[in-house]
């Protein structure tokens, strides 16, 4: 089935009340699909089409408020629309759930995939979960409303799946039954609900007598999220049998001399040099981030501390400031006397990565690493130089 | 008192923020003058003006001696006077 068919046909069994859309490039099927159910009368969810990424994501916030279960979805410059509306429901504690199909910004107009779209909202309250294939897609929107919406987190929630390699690829994939799933997401229950009756302010002013305050209360909430991701993900797996990792996924990482650390779909593509690296000897493994925010710093810091070499693969950059994960993971190592790292900016806007682009990675890396030439900051993979 | 989260509260608290207190001068109402035709209370941005028994009436509670009103009063009949140390 397609990633976006198994996404949506996911959506639809949750049966959010509300559905807040505006229709963008990769996101498109998705969405297409949601409204084909709610028109056929497959589900009940109220579906609003709206006039732009702002207006969705604002009525996501409304229906938030009114205690309502809520959808949206979004790629690239749509999802930079909705960064105003993020950022308040995030302030405001509210739980809305977006689908995110990754996807380069403008530009230039490029519709392939990488994470510079939803990397650029890491600093709202947001959380995010990168995802490797359909499956995991699938099981992420199942997981993430009970995250989202418990009552210690109150936080909106986004899945993030690479465009086309997710989005539309076809793959085997398992959907699961209505009522299991609604059972395991719950209902969402806060404790402010907008009611003509009694009346309450949303999005007052505050002096600085208090702001620091209401901004940590964000931030220990995005903090507490974390438990709730690993608990998802366990319960996930007792109750469907799937488990792709709690907020990072471990593999080969145990005797690994080389670390490397990656998101989203080339997480797959990087198992598959890895095997290919290990049956040549290497001890080489992977730690994939899954959950991006909130930062899993403890489970980055345990995992790295044994290896000589960390290689984070970044599709994605604060322009003249490196890798975002990059700079992240660096940071969280510093003071801990851990790997060498090299950070690597690959995979912009579609550019392909192969079980061999990663090969030579690691093959680079090691030469850079025996040689005692690390470089300084993130290297852009595979620049043409020509064209420059 | 424990911050709610989301700084969500009950509804009319800005009812307890006296903006009066920001003026420097206040507009005063010439009773002979105005005619009660309410100019002044449609463009007044704080909602400060109410008609009463035909006559301007200021909320000096909340009005914060922006002087609107004096430019809006086509019959010259609000005029600012100075208040406190001005």
């Amino acid at each position: 089935m397609q990633g976006s068919i198994a996404v949506a046909e996911t959506i639809g069994a949750l049966e959010p009340g509300v559905i807040g859309v505006y229709p963008i490039t990769p996101q498109t099927h998705i969405v297409e699909h949601l409204a084909r159910l709610v028109a056929n009368g497959a589900i009940n969810s109220r579906y609003i089409n709206a006039d732009s990424e702002f207006s969705a994501a604002s009525i996501l916030y409304g229906a938030a408020s009114a205690g309502v279960r809520s959808y949206s979805a979004s790629s690239s410059q749509g999802l930079l629309l909705m960064t105003e509306v993020i950022f308040n429901m995030a302030g405001t504690r509210l739980p809305g759930v977006f689908s995110a199909v990754n996807r380069s910004l403008s530009p230039p107009i490029n519709i392939q995939v990488d994470h510079q779209d939803t990397m650029t909202l890491r600093d709202s309250g947001l959380i995010q979960i990168y995802v490797e294939n359909i499956q995991e897609a699938v099981d992420t929107h199942v997981q993430i409303y009970r995250i989202a919406e418990d009552r210690e987190v109150l936080l909106p929630a986004m899945v993030c799946m690479d465009g086309w390699i997710i989005s539309h690829a076809y793959e085997p994939v398992t959907l699961w039954r209505e009522d299991a799933i609604k059972e395991f997401a719950g209902s969402y229950d806060p404790p402010f609900k907008v009611d003509p009756r009694k009346p309450l302010t949303y999005g007052a002013l505050t002096d600085d007598d208090r702001i620091t305050e209401f901004k940590y209360m964000v931030d220990s909430a995005l903090c507490r999220a974390e438990d709730k991701i690993v608990q998802a993900a366990e319960l996930f797996r007792e109750e469907f049998g799937n488990f792709h990792g709690d907020v990072v996924e471990k593999y080969y990482t145990e005797d690994a001399r080389i670390i490397i650390v990656a998101m989203g779909s080339v997480v797959g593509t990087i198992k598959e040099a890895v095997d290919r690296l290990r049956a040549g000897g290497k001890k080489v493994g992977l730690l994939k981030i899954r959950s991006f925010r909130p930062f899993p710093a403890a489970a980055v810091k345990e995992l790295l501390r044994g290896a000589e070499m960390a290689i984070v693969i970044d599709r994605s950059f604060s322009a003249s400031a490196g890798g975002i994960l990059g700079s992240e993971i660096k940071a969280n190592l510093y003071h801990q006397n851990g790997p060498v790292l090299f950070n690597y900016i690959a995979g912009i806007g579609g550019r392909e990565l192969y079980p061999h682009s990663i090969m030579e990675i690691v093959q680079e890396s090691e030469t850079a690493f025996t040689k005692d030439c690390v470089p300084d900051g993130a290297v852009f993979y595979n620049l043409n130089e020509e064209l420059l | 008192m424990k911050l709610n989260i989301g700084g969500i509260t009950e509804a009319g608290q800005s009812k307890k923020n006296l903006t009066g207190s920001w003026r420097y001068q206040i507009p005063v109402i010439d009773q002979d003058k105005c005619n009660g035709c309410g100019i002044c209370e449609l463009f007044c941005p704080d909602s400060c003006i109410d008609i009463n028994n035909g006559r301007a009436v200021i909320d000096d509670a909340y009005c914060k001696g922006c002087g609107i009103c004096v430019k809006e009063c086509s019959r010259d009949a609000v005029v600012m006077q100075p208040e406190g140390d001005g």
